[in-house]
């Protein structure tokens, strides 16, 4: 078994019309052994931009430290507000410098971008552990269970959901895919993000 | 500290005299004021930057000499004091603003490169082995977060923003005529105008387009902003900062 999946868990985003989602299951193993049911792996960087991280949950605390840090220098040093765009090419250069002994984490990011004319745009985005980018129209998966959750969001999502559409769309896919995967599960956390505010909500799963 | 010369405390070292000078800086801003006068004016719809450009001989092919200089595709920038200096200034600031696009995919904003440029400088003043550089610089660039800024930094390392302002030789005219000059909704032609006025008192020589050098912000619109963006028209942002040709220059003194 890769070191990939020794602690489960798995992320999803979606984009929405002028709104995006993201979330993860709670589950944190050690192989097959179930630890913790509490264990979330998304975390907000700013007030629209949140970022997941599935994988070695030892590097999931590190890298969100990492983060933190490295978003709170930005601000400190800028005082300009951070962009998704902008943090993507961080995350990308940040994990290439450890190309050779990577953090064994796959991020997905789902954000608001400001444009040039002053409205906001879905940005989602995710990458591998080496930090390739990957951009989406439509959604990001990663974790134990993102065959399942490819599978799924591809049947289910459909353009322009709105807020509460895409809540739904989200939680359906995240649910119905961590069934089918035994190193996710036990409920979900889900971010909808729009432009004024963020709706956090936990879901109850099969809890077995 | 009596003598004219700056005593002990003008050799190699940065060292503080007991009034509080570091007399190293202030000969550094010597060398400076006998530079040639370089100045930058911020306009409602960009910024100009210029400088006189001198040859000490009519044999020396000035088309080589290069005083204002590109840094990245939104800032350049110009200098009085020693052109040697400011060779090294250049490359410290164009390696920096490509590894801060290594690092974040994009250009940085002018005053992020400016404090970098302030620190090389500041460095300078504190290392053994050195000399403070004997330049000032005004950077003018443009981001999407602050708009056109236009900064002044010395070989202290201090660093200010200006809405206009000139170094070097008559600076101190130069300022004099700028303030008579500026007012705030001025536009890019006119600063280009009042810019090529200000070097006039005090130009050394004929003014012409082998012994000028001018640099411009021009703001870019939404459009061109869109454009620029990843998922955009080009997904590569125009640059905001360009040095006007020798046929441009020539233009702008026949008005």
């Amino acid at each position: 078994m890769s070191i990939m999946d020794h602690n489960g868990g798995s992320v999803i985003a979606m984009a929405g019309k002028d709104c995006v989602a993201i979330a993860s299951d709670l589950r944190l193993g050690a192989g097959a052994q179930t630890i913790a049911m509490n264990f979330e792996k998304v975390f907000p960087v700013t007030d629209r931009l949140y970022m997941g991280l599935p994988g070695l949950a030892t590097d999931v605390i590190t890298l969100r430290e990492k983060f933190r840090y490295l978003t709170n220098m930005f601000h400190i040093k800028e005082s300009r507000p951070l962009q998704p765009s902008t943090f993507a090419h961080l995350l990308s250069s940040t994990l290439y410098e450890r190309r050779f002994g990577p953090y064994f984490c796959e991020p997905v990011l789902a954000g608001l971008e400001l444009t040039p004319s002053g409205t906001y745009q879905p940005y989602i985005a995710g990458t591998d552990l080496i930090g390739c980018l990957n951009f989406a129209k439509d959604f990001i998966v990663a974790g134990t269970a993102s065959d399942k959750l490819f599978g799924v969001a591809e049947g289910l999502w459909e353009p322009d959901l709105g807020p509460e559409d895409l809540f739904e769309t989200i939680s359906q896919t995240l649910l119905n895919s961590v069934d089918r995967d035994a190193y996710s599960g036990w409920g979900a956390i889900v971010h909808v993000i729009t432009a004024d505010k963020v709706v956090t909500r936990t879901l109850k799963g099969r809890m077995d | 500290m009596a003598t004219a010369d700056g005593g002990a405390y003008s050799y190699s070292l940065t060292v503080f005299s007991p009034s509080g000078k570091l007399v190293q800086i202030e000969h550094a801003l010597a060398a400076v004021s006998q530079g040639t006068t370089s100045l930058g004016i911020k306009a409602s719809n960009g910024i100009v930057i210029a400088t006189e450009k001198k040859s000490s001989s009519i044999l020396i092919d000035d088309s080589m000499i290069e005083k204002v200089a590109v840094i990245c595709p939104n800032i350049g920038i110009v200098y009085s004091g020693m052109g040697p200096d400011f060779r090294i200034l250049i490359a410290k600031a164009r390696k920096s603003a490509q590894a801060y696009w290594k690092i974040y995919g994009e250009y940085p904003p002018t005053l992020v490169l400016t404090q970098e440029i302030a620190t090389v400088m500041q460095q300078a003043t504190q290392s053994g082995g050195v000399r403070p550089y004997g330049v000032s610089l005004l950077v003018a660039g443009y981001d999407v977060h602050r708009g056109p800024t236009l900064y002044q930094v010395d070989p202290s390392g201090s660093y200010w923003a200006w809405k206009a302002s000139a170094i070097g030789k008559n600076m101190i005219n130069a300022k004099t005529f700028l303030e008579k000059r500026y007012n705030d909704d001025i536009s890019l032609e006119d600063a280009i105008h009042t810019a090529l006025l200000t070097l006039k008192e005090g130009f050394e020589g004929q003014m012409t387009e082998k012994t000028l050098e001018i640099g411009i912000i021009t703001v870019p619109s939404t459009e061109e902003l869109e454009a620029g963006k990843i998922g955009g028209e080009t997904g590569r942002p125009k640059p905001t900062f360009r040095k006007l040709t020798e046929e441009e220059v020539r233009d702008y003194l026949a008005l």
